[in-house]
């Protein structure tokens, strides 16, 4: 009790200082936390993100390109699937569910994709959930130019279900390569969170006859999303097109390739780690010499406490749960940077991927970092603790001039 | 038995230049229980020292200070904090009140490191010495007096055997100071603790019916004697 109220009187008395350190302290944990939380949930939502689908086949080229086209909806597509191809694996027996995408329009920057029907009505993207039309809309129909909208680029493109917009050629939004054809949104999908959400969906047929294309290779598709009847049928089948054939790529498992793409810039998450504990040993560095720097004008008080019986170990205690208190404080304000950090992140990650990542998702490092940081701060409170071991009470008692 | 009992004294320190001051030696020096002693003594002549070492607040360079029976030069220095918050109460000039807690809290955490903080007991003290309305007060925003007061009411807060009080109303105007004079006398008698009071305002010390001069009962303070001078043969 008598440490605790020595604690609150000193922090109450150094208030600004407190209030500054503690805010050092409340951004450099809500950075190291933030920065963990996202890696973390950025790897596993990414890498658990298949939309449903096990495996991606495509032109001969990268795996994780390919991926990233086909379920991302991120990178170019490397080259063109001969319809052959497709009807080839949509009819292996290892195959259970083969949809055929095709990429290369876009509505102001939102990727349109040709696809068929099945990829809405047959197609699970995660266990359990299948993509749902928000009420008043339905699906597009084969035959029509009909879209039907992601439920992120509906809301970022402003478009409601009786709308019409002309697609532009390529991936990126060039406003002097728009199509002549018009499509009419007939139905927004609900939010799925993942790729889809970001994407405008329209026939298959559609993408791959829209003007200006090329006449030969309509019959083509971007990629083909494959959904196996058993995991050692892509162990087959990975031999069957990488091994013995040379056209074509087959992605599987498709959280490998997207794990080889963390992997990739791992160095990366080391350096942002690294620069968060850098920031994190600043922040508690500051809780150091804000008491040190205090110790001075503490001096008399110390001297005090001690001439009334306190021992070295008391006023040693005193300083070193003082340090702590501040970062216990630090930490408290540091969810809510935290969660905003997160949320911001999380939300760019949206825009750019489609891919939600929740801020509000728990995450062991909201109760570790804290802990070393109160760890931190209260070993970087020795300093000054030390100083106040050492206090000369007769000194500082003597009246000063 | 006297409460306090002191035997050949020493205490020096190391100027900055490197010589060493004596600045006690007191062969003798006795204080009975409920005793109340005023000791005088012109600036410089060890009266804080005197009183921080008999409070264990420094240790002596030797000789024996034995205080209720404990020998106090022999403790180690945790031993000496507990005895002081437990067996001495210290009153000072300044009154040394922690400007951050208030009246209450300024008596209960002198308790703390005692016996044990006793809300109801460091109430009643300073209802007693008259700050029963300003417990949730906070030293600055009292008089000097009444902050005079919080440093009896903590001196007395642990029912110390003895009180030491170093220029108590040297910082208060004559009215304040009869009055914390009285209040000292008073609240030590009640509570059976003797009294240690240095000053060196002629009319506190002609209060006391007794009273000593530091400078005789320290030798430290006396000026040198004079190198007996041979003359030429």
């Amino acid at each position: 009790m008598t440490l605790w109220l020595l604690v609150r009187r000193s922090l109450r008395q150094h208030l600004l200082s407190t209030i500054v350190t503690a805010l050092a302290i409340a951004l450099a944990g809500g950075l190291l936390m933030s920065v963990w939380a996202v890696k973390r949930q950025a790897h596993d939502t990414f890498t658990g993100q298949t939309g449903g689908w096990d495996a991606v086949l495509g032109a001969r080229g990268s795996k994780l390109q390919l991926v990233l086209n086909a379920v991302f909806h991120l990178e170019a597509s490397p080259g063109n699937v001969p319809w052959a191809d497709y009807l080839d694996i949509a009819s292996n027996r290892a195959v259970s569910l083969a949809v055929p995408l095709a990429v290369g329009d876009n509505y102001r920057g939102y990727r349109l994709v040709g696809t068929t029907t099945n990829y809405f009505t047959q197609s699970e993207y995660a266990p359990g959930k299948k993509f749902a039309v928000v009420a008043g809309g339905r699906c597009f129909e084969d035959g029509y130019r009909e879209a039907l909208l992601g439920s992120f680029a509906a809301q970022r493109l402003g478009l409601k279900v009786g709308d019409e917009f002309h697609p532009y050629h390529g991936l990126n939004f060039d406003p002097n390569a728009q199509h002549q054809e018009t499509y009419v949104v007939v139905g927004i999908l609900e939010p799925s969170n993942t790729p889809a959400d970001r994407v405008l969906w329209i026939p298959l047929a559609g993408l791959q006859n829209m003007s200006g294309h090329d006449p030969t290779t309509a019959a083509d598709v971007s990629a083909v999303l494959v959904k196996l009847r058993s995991p050692v049928a892509g162990k087959t089948l990975e031999l069957l097109y990488n091994r013995q054939g040379n056209r074509l790529t087959f992605a599987w498992p498709i959280a490998e390739q997207v794990a080889y793409l963390f992997d990739r810039f791992g160095w990366f998450d080391q350096v942002l780690t690294l620069v968060a504990w850098l920031v994190a040993l600043v922040a508690t560095g500051s809780v150091l010499a804000s008491i040190y720097n205090s110790m001075s004008a503490r001096r008399r008080d110390l001297a005090i406490l001690r001439a009334l019986g306190a021992r070295r170990e008391t006023v040693f205690g005193a300083i070193v749960l003082e340090a702590a208190a501040i970062a216990v404080l630090g930490m408290a304000v540091s969810y809510v940077f935290y969660f905003s950090v997160v949320s911001v992140v999380a939300a760019v990650i949206r825009a750019q991927t489609g891919v939600v990542l929740d801020p509000f998702a728990w995450d062991p490092v909201l109760v570790w970092a804290p802990a070393a940081m109160v760890a931190l701060s209260a070993v970087a409170g020795i300093v000054p603790a030390i100083k106040a071991y050492g206090t000369n009470v007769a000194e500082g008692l003597s009246p000063e001039s | 038995m006297p409460l306090l009992e002191i035997t050949d004294l020493r205490k020096a320190f190391t100027a900055p230049d490197g010589t060493t001051h004596e600045v006690v030696r007191i062969p003798r020096f006795e204080l009975e229980a409920r005793a109340q002693v005023a000791l005088s003594g012109p600036s410089g002549s060890g009266k804080t020292t005197f009183l921080h070492l008999i409070a264990g607040i420094l240790a002596p360079d030797s000789g024996r200070l034995v205080l209720d029976g404990v020998e106090m030069s022999a403790l180690s220095e945790a031993a000496r904090d507990r005895l002081r918050a437990t067996s001495i109460g210290y009153i000072f000039q300044t009154f040394n009140l922690l400007q951050g807690f208030t009246a209450l809290e300024n008596v209960l955490l002198g308790m703390s490191f005692g016996p044990g903080a006793d809300r109801s007991r460091a109430e009643a003290l300073l209802r007693r010495v008259g700050l029963g309305d300003r417990l949730d007060h906070f030293p600055r925003q009292l008089s000097t007096g009444q902050q005079q007061r919080i440093a009896v009411a903590r001196a007395l807060a642990n029912r110390p055997k003895l009180v030491l009080a170093d220029e108590p109303t040297g910082n208060l105007d004559a009215t304040n100071a009869r009055e914390a004079l009285a209040l000292i006398r008073g609240a030590c008698a009640e509570d059976g603790a003797a009294l240690l009071l240095v000053s060196h305002d002629p009319g506190v010390l002609a209060s006391f019916d007794r009273h000593a001069s530091l400078a005789e009962i320290n030798e430290a303070s006396r000026p040198p004697s004079p190198v007996p001078r041979s003359p030429l043969a």
